[in-house]
């Protein structure tokens, strides 16, 4: 029979056996902080998305993951494809799902403003934290502003609002003409507004149409294709026929690819920049069959230092993903931001997070990450600041900022005259 | 302004005519609205994309092979989805919108939605009248004109030709002269789904590449072969040249509208549905039955 000292032992050890993995299965079995990523995840916009929070995640789980109240849990990204391009009623639908069967703690993304501001009603109407990382439309960040206690839930890191972006498309398009002049010898540059009929673009013909010719400028016509237009051959036609030295152009869709091939093919003598999302992405010089030389657009990410954080993340996604990532990959962004921001509060629920993600100050991916009264991105010099990028034979160089307001990212590189424009 | 508008009307209107005549050609013969049409149109931009930029494949080639990869799907659409349901009208429509649909969602999963593009074959520009015209658009013009004289040689100079003619103009008769009408719709089938094949390759190095491709043509094919005259392959051809020089003149006279080029279109539909239902070239269908 054994003593009672062996017995007493031998319930020691079992105790102690029992005990010692308790600490790691009570971190097993922590319960995850869902984060939905929202977005169209057939399309590169949703993919971006998904890589972007993908790396964050990562990052976050190697070091234990997310620190709230007391314990760690580990980070949980639920993929919530919005299919939102393909139609944008699926996107609301899309997020309530994940809200209420997945039980997501918080969404990040969102591509088409429309689609967004759908999804913004869906999570505010659930009290979800939605950081946008892809839509610009104004009304948004105007409905936190309004309405701060309904739409207070609401933030956005990338794109800034589609007004701060015009007036970043305005900045280089005053380096630009003052580029052409003095090579060109132009004295009134002429300029043609392309935008897509869309929701996004109805501010920035307007403030083409106002602000072109108080810069000097003669705005020489406004072209409005479908915005799911696949060919922009006749309106390009139309616009040499202006005598137009740049097309300024704010497109999304699929025209984005047709500008840029059919503008290369029949060798335009015109500058092409504006907003092209299709010419930020590395594919688009391919899809082009290699015709958009000196195509330009507003862009977010580049092999550029626009942070001391841009270079190690682009690095980052290139080596996993095998290309430069889109700006809807500020999703990396979003989710460190929000963990900080749960961290602080102790807790997943939106009332208690809203309060310290409004505080958040860091240095991001694309810029310094700031929020204004609005929830959006606070932009300008010292904090977002959009680069000018264009394709030259076939690679995307950074051309902007250079000098703008005394800022010069580290690689950037002059932006080139199209050459057929030397010998109109 | 004028000459801009003379080619580029030109240009647009003979692609539109390769669009069109192939659904206004199984209209004709068959009686048959076929919207998976427009998916064939889509796949064999695919088609060639993928021949021409993933296997490496040299351009006539992938466009010969891809065509012939159109024409057998598109015979089987025809002796599978659409044959059993023929009689019915409104099953065929939602039948082939659901089969399209189909095909969209295939090409998604496959693809992605990324959108892609086909190089050009030719490069270089010319200056026709003024306005510059890419080679491209030069040789697409070319192949259209090249298939619609095809066409009209095999329908006017061949036995074939005759026979679909003969079921385009009244299918019972043309069934008691001892035609086999099975298999001349069979042969239209072939042949309207070679046209959509080769449209979609033509057409794949001057537009982009996605899976919402054949949304917009359809539209436009459906606008052509309306006013054309269901069925009229004549009514189509001229109708592909109205639209094509509709929708330029409304980029060139109404630049800020040019997104309402589609929806002119449509309104030349509807208002020639009102003034005269059977199109500009057709014939009342239920008279002619």
């Amino acid at each position: 029979m054994p003593s009672r000292h062996t017995a007493a032992s031998a319930l020691a050890l079992a105790a102690a056996l029992l005990f010692t993995p308790a600490v790691p299965l009570a971190q097993a079995k922590a319960e995850p902080v869902k984060i939905g990523i929202v977005g169209p995840m057939a399309f590169i916009q949703g993919e971006d998305a998904w890589n972007g929070a993908s790396l964050a995640a990562d990052e976050l789980n190697a070091a234990g993951g997310i620190q709230v109240g007391a314990a760690k849990r580990p980070i949980q990204l639920v993929k919530v494809d919005t299919n939102e391009i393909m139609n944008i009623a699926d996107a609301a639908n899309a997020l309530e799902r994940a809200i209420t069967r997945d039980k997501i703690d918080f969404a990040v993304g969102g591509f088409r403003s429309e689609a967004a501001l759908a999804m913004q009603e869906v999570a505010v109407d659930n009290k979800k934290i939605f950081v946008v990382t892809g839509a610009s439309l104004d009304k948004m960040s105007d409905n936190v502003v309004k309405d701060y206690e309904r739409y207070k839930y609401w933030f956005r890191i990338l794109p800034p609002r589609s007004s701060d972006l015009v007036k970043a498309s305005y900045a280089m398009l005053g380096a630009i003409t003052a580029q052409v002049k003095a090579e060109l010898g132009v004295p009134v540059v002429k300029v043609a507004v392309l935008a897509e009929k869309a929701a996004w673009t109805e501010g920035f013909v307007k403030a083409a149409q106002a602000n072109i010719p108080k810069m000097g400028m003669e705005l020489v016509g406004v072209f409005q294709p479908s915005a799911t237009a696949t060919d922009v051959g006749p309106d390009l036609t139309a616009i040499q026929a202006t005598g137009a030295h740049l097309v300024f152009t704010a497109v999304s869709g699929p025209m984005g690819v047709a500008l840029g091939r059919q503008a290369g093919e029949m060798r335009l003598p015109a500058i092409v920049f504006g907003i092209n999302v299709e010419a930020q992405k590395e594919g688009f010089w391919k899809a082009t069959g290699g015709k958009a030389n000196h195509v330009s657009t507003l862009n977010f990410y580049a092999d550029v230092e626009s942070t001391p954080k841009t270079m190690p993340f682009v690095e980052a996604f290139r080596k996993k993903f095998g290309r430069l990532p889109t700006y809807t990959a500020a999703s990396y962004d979003a989710v460190k931001i929000l963990a900080t921001a749960a961290t602080a509060a102790g807790s997943l629920d939106g009332d208690k997070v809203v309060p310290f993600l409004e505080k958040t100050d860091t240095v991001g991916t694309s810029s310094r990450i700031t929020f204004d009264k609005g929830h959006d991105v606070t932009f300008g010099p010292g904090n977002t600041v959009p680069l000018g990028v264009q394709w030259q034979d076939g690679a995307l160089v950074a051309f902007f900022p250079n000098g703008w307001q005394g800022i010069t990212f580290k690689g950037v590189k002059p932006f080139v005259v199209p050459p057929q424009m030397k010998k109109k | 302004m004028l000459h801009s508008i003379l080619v580029t009307g030109l240009v647009n209107g003979a692609i539109y005519a390769l669009l069109a005549l192939g659904f206004s050609l199984v209209f004709g013969v068959a009686r048959i609205v076929n919207i998976a049409y427009a998916g064939l149109y889509m796949l064999a931009s695919y088609a060639v994309y993928l021949l021409l930029q993933v296997v490496g494949l040299p351009a006539p080639l992938a466009v010969a092979l891809a065509v012939a990869a159109v024409v057998v799907l598109g015979l089987a659409v025809y002796r599978v989805v659409i044959e059993p349901v023929r009689e019915h009208e409104s099953a065929v429509l939602i039948s082939t919108i659901a089969l399209t649909l189909v095909f969209q969602e295939l090409v998604l999963a496959a693809f992605g939605g990324h959108f892609l593009g086909n190089p050009v074959w030719v490069d270089g520009i010319t200056s026709v009248l003024g306005v510059t015209v890419t080679h491209q658009q030069v040789l697409s013009l070319l192949v259209s004109a090249a298939a619609l004289g095809l066409l009209w040689l095999l329908l006017t100079r061949t036995r074939l030709g005759v026979a679909i003619r003969a079921t385009a103009n009244d299918r019972e008769v043309a069934n008691l002269m001892g035609m086999n009408v099975r298999r001349v719709e069979m042969w239209s089938a072939a042949l309207s789904a070679a046209l959509a094949g080769l449209a979609g390759a033509v057409v794949a190095p001057l537009t982009v590449i996605d899976p919402l491709m054949w949304q917009g043509p359809l539209v436009n094919i459906l606008a052509i072969v309306v006013v054309g005259g269901l069925g009229s392959l004549r009514g189509s051809l001229l109708a592909a040249f109205l639209i094509g020089y509709v929708e330029a003149a409304t980029v060139f006279l109404l630049p800020g509208g040019s997104y309402l080029k589609g929806a002119v279109a449509l309104t030349i539909m509807v208002a020639v549905l009102l003034l005269r239902p059977e199109g500009l070239f057709g014939v009342a269908f239920e008279e002619e039955r």
